[in-house]
């Protein structure tokens, strides 16, 4: 028998709603609003001439060759930034949720780099593995290894990659660790007693009870490498080395912000939000229907 | 009754900020300053705007270190467009077509002085400055401070090591490219690096060797101009630059001035920087002062006519409207050309030259710095000067300067081709021809914002 509330007038659930829609229209809608608007300007940096070109911007932005490579390198990179998060992650937390002397402790230190700001996680990076001032920079470069991201594209993706993937990684921990101490030991105890062995228990138990955490880190992860390694892009290589490091999101600030080019800025955030919501859109529709809650 | 008394407090609370600034006798204007230069610069010059406020009570320079060059630019603009600009901002050499251009959102010096009556003798500055920010009649558009040129930089006693003349630096880069070999075989790990590596070794090097960098003067003679950086003498010189990295003797330091750390730390043996990095140099690298050689930007000995006079790089001092919609007041107005003529005086020039390594930008600060005997003390002080005016101080058009709108989106495209030519990924003619295509969209775009 379905419970149900109704309140009595407008009022009250206006008054209460209220403070959600206000800050949902000021901090969202608006803002989106102001970049559909500009996408179909065109101004000079002052904003002192406008001019409406259509869809001139969007046309342009979709047969700039650049434009499309960095729509491949930020699929690529945000994939491999989701896979190594999330795998790491599993790992670190199949394993601290063994018993081991001083697993609380290493809960603890796995879960600190989480509240490490992205442009200093990417600092970190930097000191770790500059060619020049890095320590180990400078002990690969010392073992023969030419080691020089600014300057070989690959190495610099690789950096890039891996810094925002460490990052993630305490996130991800704390959730699988949840996700497997939620597991029933009576379920784990019944498959040791019929034979099974770690690796399968792991695999036919463990994985799929675990699968709605990983399908819910998994779409985290995906908007984190696709929107939140800002930080992490500009600290490093500021898209560099060429354009080897440069992701969608890290276009729509150079375009906009240095280049100062705000209709084609705009523009590109408009496809970006377009993509966000379609992303979104199959996912839930579709793969979380099969993922077994 | 009580609803009108409330209507009229309401609106005497919202004039209230509006006319506090004018109500506020007592104490001084403040006026804005935005600039970006870090550590140790940023300190000189932000003393220099204290010893302005101390020497009259009327005006307040009010300083803010907004980041980098570029950093400092973007947040002017995005502070115009919110009508809140600095009523001063400090801008680098590649935004003045940008400025140029910017219409009402800035106040040009020659307006400032002639509403003001305060006067400023620009037939003092040097040519070289004077021409990059004014008109082509002759009208200033901004305030000269802090113009540099790039230079070279080197170690020596890591010339000593590679038996090398620590006393004379190469000079051309056939000179320059064997020195590097034998730096490289005496166990140097970075014989040759440069900072700001478009400016240094497109825009100075396209200088230098009288080449255009772009059509129409470099710019200054209309914003139709277009790119001509794949100009064979510049292609050779790419190709250089690639056989030395991959002999190893030449290492790219990274963009805009992330090379400087490279030789501050002592690890590089020549680097091309500009000339206001001196201060930092003589502070940081091993050795200081004693260590530290001067020399002027080597040239290909077979081009022409070479070396002629190098280009001004550094900043200078831009006057903003409030907002779109927002004038000054002529009491500001008049605050910022009291500075400009204080930061104009001889003494402050000499002293902001001898200090940091920038130019000294009028001849009389030259002469006065002359007569004092620092160039006898500090040998290579005048390196800057003497390559400005090298080649007989007769500029042309591809050696006055360089004013392209947008040009920083167009460097950033320069070292992004620079960079995949260094990897292997393409040849120097390739990168040369990709940053023309590209930056002749850059420049075509702004042609077509601007042309009002």
């Amino acid at each position: 028998m379905e419970k149900r509330v109704i309140f009595k007038g407008w009022a009250l659930p206006l008054a209460l709603l209220l403070p959600q829609l206000v800050i949902t229209g000021v901090f969202f809608f608006w803002p989106a609003g102001q970049a559909v608007y500009q996408s179909f300007l065109r101004e000079d940096a002052f904003g002192l001439s406008r001019q409406f070109v259509g869809l001139e911007n969007f046309a342009d932005v979709l047969t700039d060759p650049t434009w499309l490579d960095a729509l491949w390198r930020s699929g690529f990179f945000s994939a491999s930034v989701a896979f190594l998060a999330l795998s790491v992650a599993l790992f670190l937390a199949v394993q601290a949720d063994k018993h081991i002397r001083g697993a609380a402790t290493y809960k603890t230190l796995l879960i600190w780099p989480y509240a490490v700001a992205p442009a200093i996680a990417a600092v970190l990076w930097l000191f770790m593995f500059h060619p020049n001032i890095g320590l180990f920079g400078r002990m690969l470069n010392a073992a023969g290894i030419p080691w020089n991201y600014k300057l070989n594209g690959d190495q610099a993706m690789l950096l890039v990659i891996l810094a925002s993937a460490w990052k993630q990684v305490s996130y991800n921990f704390i959730f699988f660790l949840a996700g497997l101490q939620s597991i029933p030991k009576s379920v784990l105890e019944a498959a040791a007693i019929d034979g099974a062995r770690p690796a399968r228990r792991f695999w036919t138990v463990v994985f799929p009870l675990l699968s709605p955490t990983a399908f819910f880190l998994l779409v985290v992860n995906l908007v984190y490498a696709f929107f939140d390694t800002f930080g992490v892009i500009h600290a490093l290589t500021q898209g560099g080395p060429g354009k080897a490091t440069e992701t969608l999101i890290y276009r729509v600030y150079t375009d906009g912000v240095m280049n100062l080019n705000l209709g084609s800025s705009a523009a590109q955030s408009v496809i970006l939000m377009v993509l966000v919501i379609a992303l979104t859109m199959v996912q839930f529709r579709y793969i979380e229907r099969k993922v077994h809650y | 009754m009580l609803r009108r008394t409330l209507g009229r407090a309401a609106l005497a609370a919202a004039a209230a900020p509006l006319a506090a600034p004018a109500l506020a006798q007592g104490g001084p204007v403040e006026l804005q300053f935005w600039h970006g230069l870090a550590q140790p610069l940023g300190g000189i010059l932000e003393g220099i705007a204290n010893q302005f406020n101390e020497s009259q009570r009327r005006f307040r320079i009010v300083s803010t270190f907004r980041g980098s060059y570029p950093e400092t630019m973007v947040a002017a603009i995005a502070a115009f467009r919110a009508g809140t600009a600095p009523h001063i901002v400090q801008m680098f050499e590649v935004g003045t077509g940008t400025m140029m251009a910017a219409g009402r959102a800035i106040k040009p010096v020659h307006e400032l002085l002639a509403e003001t009556g305060v006067s400023i003798n620009f037939d003092d500055y040097l040519p070289a400055v004077r021409g990059y920010y004014s008109l082509a009649d002759g009208r200033m558009m901004a305030m000269p401070f802090n113009s540099s040129t790039a230079i070279v930089f080197y170690n020596k006693d890591m010339f000593r090591r590679a038996g090398l003349n620590p006393d004379q630096a190469p000079a051309t880069w056939a000179e320059l490219r064997a020195a590097a070999t034998r730096l490289r075989a005496a166990g140097i790990e970075v014989p040759v690096t440069t900072a700001w590596p478009t400016w240094t070794q497109v825009e100075q090097f396209n200088a230098i060797h009288n080449t255009p960098l772009a059509t129409l003067d470099n710019g200054f003679g209309g914003l139709g101009a277009e790119l001509r950086v794949n100009n064979p003498v510049q292609v050779r010189h790419i190709n250089t630059l690639m056989e030395m990295g991959r002999e190893g003797s030449f290492r790219w330091g990274g963009r805009d001035g992330a090379g400087d750390a490279i030789f501050a730390s002592g690890q590089a043996a020549v680097i091309f920087a500009s000339s206001g990095a001196r201060a930092r140099f003589v502070r940081e690298v091993p050795g200081g002062i004693a260590n530290l050689g001067v020399a002027m930007l080597p040239y290909y000995d077979d081009v022409p006519g070479a070396p002629f006079n190098s280009i001004i790089g550094g900043a200078a001092f831009w006057a903003m409207n409030r907002g779109p919609n927002a004038a000054r007041s002529a009491e500001e107005n008049r605050g910022i050309a009291e500075f400009y003529a204080f930061i104009a005086q001889p003494r402050i020039v000499a002293a902001w030259h001898t200090e940091t390594g920038f130019l000294p930008v009028t001849r009389t600060a030259f002469e006065q710095v002359r007569a004092t005997g620092f160039y006898d003390q500090n040998p290579g002080a005048d390196i800057p000067i003497r390559q400005l005016l090298r080649g007989g101080g007769q500029m042309t058009g591809n050696t006055r300067g360089i004013r392209l709108g947008g040009f920083v989106e167009i460097r950033t495209i320069m070292q992004e081709e620079m960079e995949r030519a260094l990897q292997g990924q393409q040849t120097a003619q390739q990168a040369m021809d990709n940053s023309v295509t590209r930056g002749n969209v850059v420049l075509r775009n702004f042609e077509r914002a601007n042309r009002a």
